[in-house]
């Protein structure tokens, strides 16, 4: 039995705005027979001032399917189109009080069908960008899709990277196994193995050549390591975290971790990717830290 | 007992009470080790002996020693296939069929990355296996051929003592997974040619956690599992006393409900599937109805999604099961539904209601009220469903964008 919020429940149960709008001026089909989930929307838009004065959905699919379309036109109703087209997959899910990852797809749906109702009304074409794959990581709901294009467009080659770059396998490791699958599947189109023996360094082109273990001062040093943050800094605030640079001893660099880090199941396998940069950066083993391990 | 109406007995079944009882002194007064020398486990060998003798009447083996107690029938399934290839190593081929449980279906993709062979038989629309097709495969290198005896989520039944004697004929081993139709339907191992056999306890109201190889004797044989002399060293690890003790119960009382399962039972799975296709429009009945378990049925709802009417039925106390992707969380509807080429508008609706002895045809005009507004009411949410039909055309008439 999936653990399904009370209101994604009450939305299953009770669906708000079901069925085909009569006077609908805006018309959006997407989803896939196959995956056994397709919506339609139907929005009245007021040519005025663009405000989507009423929604309809159709919906074929499962109880999330079905609540994530309800939730859908509860929220679009009232809104001109450009602050609906705002709405993101999370907001429709934060709206149902969360989904299980299995299920995220449901308000990737929800939102695919709104940007394609507002190409319809506007006389545009829209096209589906998304290709979806078989869920791999279950704790970030991470897809085969997903995991294969990033290890091409990044020539990665071990589970760790992998989770540097995509977060799956982050956190229970028991997709560990179907990750170094797609590995190997990848890595053979360009006739490499797959060995998991790689050790998680860096390929030696990438390292600056320029570095040269312990030639640097303190204030180098510390500079450089403020600098790799700073790099990896958007990339975290994506994600709705923050982190800065709280002391370095020696070989261990204390960070603080903020936001929606704190607590974030990822937060280890942030650190780790933190930690690779900057002993590449550096050219010499360190270690990254939590503030809070360090001493008093 | 819980309230409802429980109607997923091929997904897992009551402990009947009487088995429940048989079990308890096995866990606190009787739990020493059935190899001890002392009076804690004196009476557990008795027992389980007892048991092994019921086990071995239910299916119809010649000898009590050739029933192996295992954890369940995933273990049976892997250590009939995996003791086959491991004892034959100049063989390295295996058939099965497409529509196998996953016991076998994962271990099967599982071995040909390890290099073996392995030939999926087709079925047809209704289930069913070409013979013709599997008569040419056998051969020298064919190691094993593994097919289930009764589909779980259909119940088609497979011809496996006639496929078993074409195996044996070609000099081929030949295993079936039986887990759905042990205690459903007669059976008399003695006289196939079936060389194993796996079943599962929580199957015939016996607990879970228990299951069965039966090995054929003359079988040749490599264990899975190493270790102590257990299960006369085919099967190593401390007995699991209670659960055999209570599957061997459970199989004594399976055998004297045959005839009820095959009379009673199915005469509620037949109402069941009579006021449902008279009751809702746009349905239809899966796999080969006239060759199948007495217990089950799978039925089709076209135009609307199976977890959604799991979820309402679920509402009104009625469980069942579903070959929809959702249901699973996976992308495809079931494996099952796909290789019968059921229409994806179909297959997601596909809801499977499978019967025990324990329920009551009072239940199954329950169900038969509940089902057809349950199935109304997700159809006026279907954008394939408009005015109290399907729309026409419509795999045409909504075509959604998507890749």
């Amino acid at each position: 039995m999936w653990d399904y919020s009370e209101t994604v429940k009450d939305h299953f149960y009770n669906p708000r705005n079901a069925g085909a709008l009569d006077d609908a001026n805006a018309t959006g089909d997407v989803g896939s027979i196959s995956c056994g989930d397709a919506l339609r929307l139907t929005l009245k838009v007021d040519p005025e001032t663009e405000i989507i004065q009423d929604a309809g959905f159709q919906t074929f699919g499962c109880g999330s399917a079905i609540a994530s379309s309800s939730a859908l036109t509860e929220m679009v109703k009232g809104k001109t189109l450009d602050e609906a087209l705002a709405i993101s997959n999370q907001d429709i899910a934060d709206f149902l009080e969360g989904l299980p990852p299995e299920k995220m797809h449901c308000s990737v749906m929800g939102r695919e069908a709104l940007q394609a109702a507002v190409a319809n009304y506007r006389g545009e074409e829209w096209a589906d960008d998304h290709e979806e794959g078989a869920l791999i990581c279950k704790c970030f709901a991470v897809d085969a899709v997903m995991i294969e294009d990033t290890i091409r467009a990044n020539s990665l080659k071990t589970v760790e990277q992998v989770t540097h770059y995509t977060k799956a396998g982050g956190s229970c490791s028991s997709c560990h196994e179907g990750i170094e699958e797609i590995l190997t599947k990848v890595l053979a189109e360009t006739g490499e193995a797959f060995d998991p023996e790689t050790p998680i360094t860096i390929d030696p082109a990438e390292v600056k050549p320029a570095v040269k273990k312990g030639k640097l001062t303190t204030v180098q040093r510390i500079l450089k390591i403020e600098q790799v943050i700073a790099e990896i800094r958007p990339q975290i605030q994506a994600d709705r975290g923050d982190i800065e640079l709280v002391d370095v001893e020696d070989k261990k660099v204390y960070v603080k971790l903020t936001g929606a880090c704190s607590g974030c199941q990822m937060a280890t396998a942030t650190l780790g990717g933190v930690q690779q940069r900057i002993i590449e950066e550096l050219g010499e083993f360190i270690q990254v830290l939590p503030a809070e391990l360090q001493a008093a | 007992m819980t309230k409802g109406i429980y109607l997923d007995n091929n997904a897992t079944t009551m402990v009947d009470k009487q088995v429940v009882d048989e079990m308890i002194p096995y866990f606190t007064e009787q739990f020493g080790n059935p190899s001890s020398m002392h009076q804690f486990g004196d009476k557990v060998g008795r027992a389980m002996k007892t048991a092994r003798a019921q086990v071995q009447a239910l299916i119809g083996a010649e000898h009590e020693s050739e029933i192996v107690f295992t954890s369940c029938g995933t273990e049976s399934d892997s250590t009939a296939i995996l003791s086959a290839l491991k004892a034959q190593p100049q063989r390295n081929e295996i058939i099965t069929t497409v529509v196998e449980h996953p016991a076998v279906l994962s271990l099967c993709e599982f071995l040909e990355k390890d290099g073996y062979t392995v030939h999926y038989l087709k079925v047809d629309k209704k289930g069913r296996l070409d013979l013709e097709e599997y008569k040419k495969l056998l051969g020298p290198k064919t190691a094993i051929v593994s097919i289930m005896w009764a589909n779980n989520e259909t119940g088609t039944l497979f011809p496996v003592l006639e496929m078993a004697e074409l195996a044996h004929a070609a000099g081929v081993m030949f295993h079936t997974d039986a887990v759905q139709a042990v205690g459903k339907i007669p059976m008399d191992l003695k006289k196939t040619k079936i060389d194993m056999l796996s079943l599962s306890g929580h199957k015939l109201h016996a607990p879970k956690g228990i299951g069965v190889l039966y090995l054929k004797r003359g079988t040749r044989y490599r264990p899975l599992l190493r270790g102590g002399h257990q299960e006369r060293g085919r099967r190593a690890g401390t007995e699991n006393a209670a659960s055999i003790i209570g599957l061997g119960l459970a199989c004594d009382m399976a055998k004297k409900h045959m005839e009820y399962e095959n009379s009673c039972v199915k005469a509620m799975r037949d109402r069941l599937e009579e006021g449902l296709l008279e009751a809702v429009p746009n349905c239809f009945v899966t796999g080969d109805p006239d060759n199948r378990l007495p217990n089950t049925l799978n039925i089709a709802f076209e135009f609307v999604e199976g977890e959604a009417i799991l979820m309402l039925l679920n509402k009104q106390g009625i469980a069942a099961s579903s070959g929809s992707a959702c249901t699973s969380g996976s992308l495809e509807p079931s494996h099952v539904m796909r290789a019968m080429d059921i229409p994806f508008t179909a297959a997601h609706g596909s809801i499977r209601f499978s019967f025990s002895r324990y329920n009551v045809m009072d239940e199954v005009e329950e169900v038969i009220k509940a089902v057809p507004p349950i199935i109304e009411k997700l159809r006026k949410l279907s954008p394939y469903w408009s005015n109290g039909a399907p729309v026409e055309n419509p795999e045409a008439a909504f075509a959604p964008t998507y890749s």
